[in-house]
């Protein structure tokens, strides 16, 4: 492969280590610069850490759709970040009488179990539906097409729900037990950011042991493998590939509801970003990867929450909030220049990608 | 297709599901606002019995090579199921208020759906209208293929005489003759039924003359010498040509300004046609280059406070093109590596990041950031301003008529064979001498200067730059006109751009669902025509030579897709 790019090989291996020395001498550089000016206080850094676990939590459940899919279809479900939207929005339809009620101040738990059921509900429906209507005919089709396919279901599922449901933005009620911090071991956190990493790591172990302990987790690990030789072993393999769907499915749905409790407003684009970031959480932790998903989102969820301040802030840049995402979609496309395997993947290398 | 091996109640099921979720986001209603037959049917009206229709169809359809059929009853049935779904919800919407939740579950919706009766009359009538849209839906089954091509094509005229009755009203005006065909057409609501009637009769007698002189026609075409076939040929371009000069005098304005943007997506479907379906790299961040050239004309042109030169639009052109060629082959460096899906998520990120960029205060000093860039002036020929949208609209069509015949001849040039190559499959163009990091980086490039020729037109159509022009539905919008038209069609691509951009702009009404049928189409093409409407000459000759028997099965999917994109 390498040999084949010939005497052009130079220029462009140049090109692009000048783009990796720029990138290293930004963040390095940038960094230094931050913390000599000593503009932020060592809470604020904890602040940015914490908000970034609770962040990175929800991208990580998201990337266990993108990451389980690519590893039994090897597919990019380029539609899962609308999932995700699909089981939040339709929650807030029951969270925002029940906040209303005074149902939610009374059984907080009862309350919250009963939001996330029907976003996990929705998700999922959504997410089996995806597969049955948009891939599994086109299963055998070159890459491309279902990928054209996702794209499509995508701008589906956003218009569907903004015609649907309206194109404004709601507010999930707010909860007061959830409010004001709590205090670790000196160090004060946010309530609502506890619960969200607590739920999401709990979630992450439950598919743990989902796929890792369960026959049918078996199942789809041997189908990720080989589906040909799983099918011959006796595997429904289109069963085990709807269950990846509902599975996937349902931690986005769940990841919808930590979202809403964070940012506390839900609409009908908010699966976009969300989404390609977890696509890139999933790169990060190597594409097919699931405890890598889960470190890949929990690291981008830190890099973005302190990178702007560290990396940008001591260059000098205005409002380097705004860049934020620049930051995310940068090391997405760092990750699939050079190291398209992850930091844990072994997946990609082996299957072409 | 798959869903005729379903029994007739599952069919009803399926389609009623579709009816009331074409209530809920609001279609019916916006459409019912329109006449297709002035005071006796609407749009909506028209929406619904053709999902009842298609149920019956779809239900006394025997499926293929099963030795079933289905019986009689089996089209009413699954009609009566959709209107039995459609009562469902007018019921729903009568006990509790629908509307917390849909906001499109409006009075008015309620209304339509019982034919402005009362709640039993109108559930009744739903069954009924049901029943008997699904025994037409059996009838037309029932049909020879020939008859039924003959009798739906009169009722599609009578459809696109109402959907675009405000056109044909703004084009039927002048000599006496012409306003008296109008006023034989159209009442001041909409088209007359006899209007409609002449219409659908008419399109019958002139489709069953085509079916009984055309193929002595196109016998008589085939026989002609050569010199008479190229005579042929030059008349049809003649025409084409003479129809694009017309079209904006003929209507207007606001018929010129839709064309210029039809021009404009023609432009930039050619540039991201290089990539996607010569080379097969899939690009979602098409909209980068399209903002890099409208940028750049901004900034050379801009009387404003970012301008920095003053040019004239002529002397930046080039430039606007140069910066955008660059641009693409830069974007190309990092992704070259990254294959199939992959390159599609790395270019999207790619073009997030140039419009936050521009967004962002950090570049504000240069590029203005939310702000925008402003003052651009209108071309100049010596003393003669390109200011009306008719001008602009020729400077368009000249642009894309360049770049066309540039697209075409790169296409039969070794460059377009190298792509193409490239798109069918990787490691085999490279085995046989192929340079695959020009080749690749030469499609960036050029496909790049194509869009950003666009987005120079765009900056002085519009007249300033805002970073909120260029989001990420520039991109899609690209990539579904040149989907629908055909990966790797010239014509494609125009075709593409009348019915995605023009359409949506001349129907006010269909605008709103712009993005969700866009949508609809990228799954429906895919599933069912991954060819595209107008594919091209490789793509159709691979379709006879593979003998698919009908698109749509799942084998032709297959081999239809592996000559249209390429992983």
């Amino acid at each position: 492969m390498r040999r084949g790019f010939g005497r052009h090989l130079s220029v462009i291996d140049l090109l692009l280590w000048v783009f990796r020395a720029a990138i290293i001498v930004t963040v390095v550089w940038g960094s230094i610069a931050t913390l000599l000016a000593g503009r932020y206080s060592a809470s604020q850094w904890l602040d940015f850490v914490g908000f970034g676990l609770a962040q990175g939590g929800i991208y990580a459940l998201i990337a266990l759709g993108y990451t389980m899919v690519y590893g039994v279809l090897n597919m990019i479900n380029f539609a899962h970040g609308d999932v995700f939207m699909a089981g939040a929005y339709t929650a807030y339809y029951v969270a925002a009488p029940l906040g209303t009620s005074g149902f939610l101040a009374r059984h907080l738990l009862s309350g919250l179990l009963l939001i996330l059921a029907v976003s996990v509900a929705t998700s999922t429906a959504i997410a089996v539906a995806l597969e049955r209507i948009a891939y599994r005919p086109l299963r055998r089709a070159p890459r491309l097409v279902p990928l054209i396919t996702a794209i499509g279901a995508s701008f589906f599922l956003q218009y569907s729900f903004r015609s649907l449901y309206g194109a404004g933005v709601q507010s999930y009620p707010d909860i007061a037990a959830l409010s004001g911090n709590l205090s670790l071991g000196g160090i004060a956190f946010p309530r609502t950011q506890a619960l969200v990493l607590a739920a999401a790591v709990a979630m992450m172990l439950l598919l743990y042991w989902i796929v890792m302990r369960t026959r049918t987790g078996k199942a789809m690990r041997a189908v990720a493998e080989d589906r040909d030789a799983a099918a011959l072993m006796g595997i429904d393999v289109d069963r085990i590939i709807v269950f990846t769907f509902a599975l996937g499915g349902a931690m986005a749905g769940a990841a919808g509801i930590l979202y809403a409790l964070t940012f506390k407003q839900v609409h009908f684009f908010m699966g976009f970003v969300p989404g390609i970031k977890a696509f890139t959480a999933a790169v990060l932790g190597g594409i097919g990867n699931v405890p890598g998903a889960m470190l890949g989102g929990l690291f981008l969820g830190v890099v973005e929450s302190v990178g702007p301040a560290l990396f940008l802030d001591g260059l000098g840049v205005p409002a380097p909030y705004q860049l934020r995402d620049v930051i995310g979609f940068t090391m997405l496309l760092v990750m699939l220049i050079f190291r398209p395997q992850g930091i844990l993947g072994e997946r990609l290398a082996s299957k072409r990608a | 297709m798959r869903a005729s091996g379903r029994s007739a109640p599952t069919v009803g099921i399926l389609f009623g599901g579709a009816a009331v979720y074409l209530c809920l986001v609001g279609i019916i209603e916006t459409f019912s606002r329109r006449w297709v037959i002035a005071d006796v049917l609407s749009l909506g009206h028209v929406v619904l019995l053709a999902v009842g229709v298609g149920a019956g169809y779809v239900a006394a359809s025997a499926p293929p090579g099963r030795g079933y059929k289905p019986g009689a009853l089996a089209g009413p049935t699954a009609g009566m199921v959709v209107g039995a779904s459609l009562a469902a919800l007018l019921l729903a919407g009568a006990a509790v208020d629908l509307r917390t939740m849909f906001i499109n579950a409006s009075p008015m919706l309620y209304q339509l759906l019982a034919f402005g009766r009362s709640l039993p009359e109108g559930v009744a009538l739903l069954l009924l209208l049901g029943a008997a849209a699904g025994a037409g839906g059996g009838a037309l089954a029932a049909m020879s293929a020939r008859a039924r091509h003959v009798f739906l094509t009169g009722l599609v005229a009578v459809l696109i005489v109402g959907v675009f009755q405000d056109l044909l009203q703004l084009l039927l005006q002048g000599p006496a003759v012409v306003t008296m065909l109008r006023g034989a057409l159209f009442t001041t609501d909409g088209p007359s039924a006899g209007g409609a009637a002449a219409v659908c009769g008419l399109t019958w007698a002139a489709v069953a003359a085509r079916a009984r002189y055309g193929d002595a026609l196109q016998r008589g075409a085939a026989s002609l010498s050569p010199s008479g076939r190229r005579g042929l040929q030059a008349l049809r371009w003649a025409v084409a040509v003479a129809l694009l000069l017309v079209v904006p005098i003929a209507g207007g304005p606001f018929v010129a300004q839709v064309m210029v943007l039809v021009g404009l997506y023609t432009l930039m479907g050619l540039g991201l046609n290089l990539e996607v379906g010569f080379a097969g790299l899939l690009d979602l961040g098409f909209v980068a280059f399209f903002a890099i050239g409208a940028y750049t004309m901004a900034l050379l042109t801009s009387r404003g406070d970012y301008g920095i030169a003053h040019w004239s639009f002529w002397a930046a052109v080039p430039v606007a093109m140069g910066v955008s060629l660059v641009a693409g082959v830069l974007f190309g460096i990092p992704v070259l590596r990254v294959r199939g899906d992959y390159l599609a998520i790395a270019t999207l990120g790619l073009g997030e990041i140039v419009r936050l960029l521009v967004l962002s205060d950090a570049l504000r000093p240069w590029l203005g950031g939310s702000f925008g860039v402003l003052l651009i002036p209108k071309p100049r020929i010596g003393g003669w301003e390109l200011s009306g949208p008719r001008e602009l609209y020729y400077l368009t069509l000249v642009a894309s008529g360049l770049i066309a015949y540039v697209a075409s001849r790169l296409q039969d040039s070794p460059l377009g064979r190298a792509w193409m190559a490239i798109r069918e499959d990787e490691d085999v163009a490279q085995a046989i001498g192929i340079n695959l990091v020009t080749t690749k980086l030469l499609a960036y490039g050029l496909g790049g200067a194509m869009g950003g020729v666009g987005g120079a037109i765009f900056a002085v159509l519009v007249g300033s730059v805002f970073p909120q022009s260029f989001s990420l539905l520039i991109s899609i919008n690209v990539l579904v006109l040149i989907i629908l038209g055909g990966l790797g069609s010239l014509w494609g691509v125009v075709v593409g751009a009348l019915v995605l951009v023009g359409l949506p702009e001349l129907l006010r009404e269909f605008g709103d669902y712009r993005f969700l049928v866009y949508g609809i189409v990228l799954v429906a093409m895919m599933l069912f025509r991954p060819e595209g409407l107008l594919p091209a000459a490789a793509q159709r000759r691979e379709l006879h030579a593979a003998n698919v028997p009908s698109p749509g099965t799942g084998p032709a999917v297959s081999v239809a897709g592996s000559g249209s994109v390429e992983g």
